[in-house]
């Protein structure tokens, strides 16, 4: 199958690459970009292990075709840490917390969670709850998850307030 | 070197980070950042990609398949079939239950997505267009997906290549469909004890077939070193070392040949004890093409063909006095095993640890038969978040007892306190043959009554009830009460093996001259944390700080013969094993001090991280300065270094134990079942993290909420499966998962070096039933005594409507 050009902005970096147009956006992350963070869990959206941020928005990557990436701002978990090499609040936080166990929804789970915090800072338990509705963990029964959560966005509360 | 700064006792165990402290995880730096290594992340030059073939069918013999337009596909290197690994002697394998099953299906397919075929190309998406376009042509035969109509006369014979054969790897087999019938107990006994009892109740409690559906699928990386004959394997495997072992038997490779590695594993649940047809393939394919190879399940193949769970028909009978005390209990189970018989058990033990279905309770007389069938469904009969059958077990027990309380009009809280096995009944001897190593099961059930206002709940209850009946609400209440006793760490070789391989658990310690250390074990965590809190054991015994110990799992090259993780046996063996070789590192550790000190070894004794001469602690050598000692001087007598290795073969299993309580408020006309509490109190004997114990409780309970209120894989009349995707097989979201209150008691095990039981298993194990038990209860007024579940909306919704409670006109079933 004939290949296309694909170009698009992954944390923070300009990459590009050829692609056949069937190619998901998963694939392309971790096969060609070697970003093994999102993780594949049910390869029909409904896990939510592969979500990647896209322009702004959490999307589910395992259900996008690269072509629609095609110019997108795309961030993945490796790219939440600071450019210092310091952790994100999330990331201090499910440590912390006990948010996570065999690990291999967090990226997912974290890289929905910093969406989250955008569109809704100070969220209650139960809008974190909704929130994070469109990504399964198997191990931790999201208790801790959304104490993580919950701990983080008071965090960045204060960090913010503290750089005012 | 005795230069470091005084500090106090406290100060100097607390700096250990051992035994009962919530130390944080050390695996979770590199999963919050992405940097696991699963075994899709792994990618090797030259790597091809195998994909399945599989049967659209549930019965059916193969006519014909062509390959042809597959291997034209670009990309595609190879596609094989069971005449492919027919020269080889792959083409079946034996199962872990004593049976074979077929590694591509050989003639026949016997249950729908079967492996057919295995393509091999140099990516995932040429394998699937290759998939698309091998030509297997079938001709249908009758399914069979009942399993009470699998041993009728007339029903269709499944397993062509054994139908003669009369005596099965348990026992004489009277059908071609039959597998086994395994007893335990006195069944004349106990039926003479119901015979003559006041009262006798009697119900069918269905467990329906679940999957453990961890979230990341089964997967391997197979790769055949020609050079050096050396074959590796990386995979999603819960037993690394007895995957070697099968590997070797059935490949013939030289078992020193293979190596196996478990990298990170995405979670386990059981999914990932058995032995796979993708793994055979992908290593075949290796060896044939020369390069690695690797097969990637996707999640309608995981749920529907690798490791189901349950699928057991338990018929009981409970005996008792008219005051409430048990007397008997005898039970038939009708065993769905699907087209071979996959069961992850001991060998000794074709229904698993099922005779634990006496639970909790002190019952003087029991009988238990299983019959293990065969049926057009996937194979499997995994341990789905628990030790071989005993969710089962106490699903029915803690059903059966529920029943004799409405039966008799007693309280399910009372007649358990009745019937308690008590605390100075212990070691306690069961009447299927179990010896119970320590329990204290009033305390912790008096505990959670207590917590949750037991008698209050009651009293809000009959009020509700009678709201309802003046019609003010549509809601009922549900309180479940369930009380468990788990069968976990398996197990004593003398009668625990699989395959022949005896169920020992193993740790080595190697102490660095520097005074920090490694430690590796034969289990291999999937998500519990083993590197943090084996390493919490250490610190303990060994006196080194957890954080100065690495601790290593999964690859059998290096890590000591074990036999892996699942059945809550890390804890309860590996967990031994450490300690024991942490008390050999010691042992060699006084000898080394008592020469540096210049004292009879005698004379020293163990003070948190040193050496003391008694009466005189001024006078020491720490663990730090023993080491170096070690590596640096010739101690007359003793080898240098500082190593120790424990194959830990365990006295007895370990029995953990919990009282549960659920109150739900069921909306009868819709059916949805919302949790308003859920109470968990669970006894693991010694806490070792008490952090990962109560995540690991969140996680049973979430596992356990799913399995009673929703999970379900059926098949239709025609073998088709259903509820293969994450479409139409429940897993909780957050928006359903109740917030949990978890609580504790802790009664250690005698036998264990540092009295632990084992916790990851028991929520999921106690938790089913407390939920079942609660949605029963709030009908229970209504002379409802038992509903199978799962108790999904619409099967609560038709209870409602049967029991009158709505309206409308009553569903069709």
């Amino acid at each position: 199958m004939s290949k296309m050009h694909v170009k698009m902005t992954v944390n923070g970096s300009q990459v590009e690459g050829l692609a056949e147009p069937r190619t998901l956006l998963i694939h392309f992350l971790r096969e060609q970009l070697g970003l093994t963070g999102p993780h594949i869990g049910c390869d029909t959206s409904h896990c939510g292990a592969c979500t990647v941020d896209l322009d702004g928005k959490s999307v589910k990557s395992c259900t996008l075709f690269v072509a629609q990436a095609n110019g997108a701002e795309v961030t993945t978990i490796e790219g939440l840490a600071a450019a210092d090499g310091s952790l994100h609040p999330l990331q201090e936080a499910f440590r912390e917390h006990h948010g996570l166990q065999c690990g291999f929804c967090t990226p997912g789970m974290i890289t929905r969670a910093y969406r989250l915090l955008q569109e809704n800072p100070t969220p209650s338990d139960e809008e974190i709850r909704f929130g994070m509705s469109g990504n399964l963990c198997r191990c931790t029964g999201y208790q801790n998850i959304v104490k993580a959560i919950r701990a983080a966005a008071a965090e960045m509360a204060a960090g913010k307030e503290a750089a005012e | 070197m005795n230069a470091e700064t005084p500090i106090s006792l406290e100060q100097r165990k607390d700096k250990l980070q051992g035994l009962g402290c919530s130390r944080k995880r050390v695996e979770d730096a590199r999963f919050t950042q992405g940097k696991g290594n699963y075994v899709d992340d792994i990618k090797l030059p030259g790597m091809l990609f195998g994909d399945f073939v599989r049967s659209p069918i549930g019965h059916g013999r193969i006519k014909s398949i062509n390959k042809e337009a597959a291997l034209a596909v670009p990309g595609v290197k190879a596609v094989l079939t069971a005449d492919d690994l027919r020269p080889l002697g792959l083409h079946w394998m034996p199962t872990l239950a004593g049976d074979v099953q077929a590694v591509l299906a050989d003639e026949k397919v016997l249950f729908q997505n079967q492996e057919v075929a295995f393509v091999v190309a140099e990516d995932r998406y040429a394998a699937a267009d290759g998939v698309e376009l091998v030509e297997v042509e079938y001709e249908d035969l009758p399914p069979l997906v009942d399993p009470f109509k699998a041993m009728e006369e007339g029903a269709p014979t499944l397993r062509e290549d054994i139908a003669d054969k009369t005596e099965g790897a348990h026992g004489p087999r009277r059908h071609p469909n039959h597998i086994f019938t395994w007893e335990a107990g006195d069944q004349a006994a106990t039926e003479q004890a119901l015979a003559g009892a006041e009262v006798v109740a009697e119900e069918m409690v269905s467990y329906q077939r679940v999957h453990p559906c961890p979230l990341e699928t089964c997967g391997c990386v197979a790769s055949m070193d020609k050079i050096n004959g050396k074959l590796t394997i990386w995979g999603t495997f819960q037993a690394p070392h007895a995957v070697r072992t099968v590997a070797s038997l059935i490949t013939k490779i030289p078992e020193h040949n293979i190596r196996i590695i478990s990298p990170d594993i995405g979670g386990g649940f059981g999914n990932k004890v058995g032995v796979y047809p993708g793994y055979i393939c992908s290593a075949v394919a290796s060896i044939v093409l020369g390069v690695p190879v690797k097969w990637i399940e996707d999640r309608m193949e995981n749920l529907s063909t690798t490791a189901f769970a349950r699928d057991y028909h338990m018929t009981g009978r409970i005996a008792a006095t008219r005051d409430g005390r048990i007397t008997g209990l005898w039970c038939h189970v009708l065993a769905d095993h699907g087209a071979f018989d996959a069961c992850a058990d001991p060998t000794k033990f074709p229904a698993g640890f099922f005779n634990i279905c006496t639970g909790s309770y002190d019952i003087p007389t029991a009988y238990v038969a299983v019959d293990g069938v065969y049926t057009n469904k996937a194979p499997g009969g995994v341990a789905y978040r628990c030790s071989f059958r005993v969710t089962e077990a106490s699903y029915f027990i803690e059903r059966m007892v529920d029943v004799l309380a409405r039966k008799l009009d007693m309280d399910p809280a009372e007649i358990r306190l009745k019937n308690f096995i008590r605390k100075e009944q212990f070691p306690y001897t069961s009447a299927l043959g179990w010896e119970y190593d320590s329990g204290d099961y009033e305390t912790a059930m008096d505990k959670a009554l207590k917590t949750v206002d037991y008698q209050g709940l009651r009293a809000e209850q009959k009020a509700a009830r009678e709201a309802f009946q003046r019609g003010e609400t549509r809601k009922l209440m549900g309180v479940g009460v369930a009380f468990f006793t788990e069968i976990v760490g398996a197990g004593p070789v003398k009668n625990c093996d699989i395959l022949g391989l005896g169920m020992f658990d193993s740790c080595e310690i190697r102490i660095h001259p520097t005074g920090s250390a490694i430690a590796r074990l034969g289990t291999i965590s999937q998500g519990q944390g083993h590197a943090t809190t084996f390493a919490q054991i250490l610190a303990s015994e060994i006196g080194i700080p957890a954080e100065d110990i690495t601790l290593e799992e999964g690859d059998t090259d290096t890590a000591p013969y074990g036999l892996g993780t699942y059945g809550s046996r890390s804890t309860p063996v590996a967990g031994a094993a450490t300690a024991m070789a942490g008390r050999k590192i010691r042992a060699k550790a006084q000898m080394i001090a008592a020469y540096l000190l210049e004292v009879h070894d005698g004379d020293l004794e163990w003070e948190v991280d040193r050496f003391q001469v008694k009466g005189n602690p001024e006078r020491h050598k720490t663990m730090k300065e023993i080491a170096f000692a070690a590596y640096n001087q010739a101690i007359p007598g003793l080898e240098p270094g500082l190593e120790a290795v424990s194959y830990y073969d365990p006295p007895n299993m370990t029995y953990p134990f919990g009282a549960y309580v659920c109150v739900v408020d069921i909306d009868v006309d819709t059916g949805v079942t919302e949790i308003r509490r859920f109470y968990a109190l669970d006894d693991c004997g010694t806490r070792i993290n008490p952090m990962i114990i109560e995540g690991q409780v969140h996680g049973g309970l979430t596992e356990a909420l799913a399995i009673a209120m929703g999970q379900e894989i059926t098949y239709d009349e025609d073998g088709n499966v259903h509820g293969g995707s994450l479409m139409d097989f429940f897993l909780p979201t957050a928006v359903e998962t109740p917030t949990w209150e978890t609580d504790w008691t802790e009664t250690p095990s005698p036998h264990h070096p540092i009295g632990a039981k084992g916790v990851g298993e028991s929520p999921n194990v106690g938790g089913v039933s407390a939920f079942s038990n609660a949605v029963n209860d709030a009908f229970a007024h209504l002379g409802l005594t038992h509903t199978q579940m799962p108790h999904d909306h619409w099967r609560v919704w038709q209870t409602a409507q049967r029991l009158g409670l709505t309206g409308q006109p009553a569903a069709a079933e």
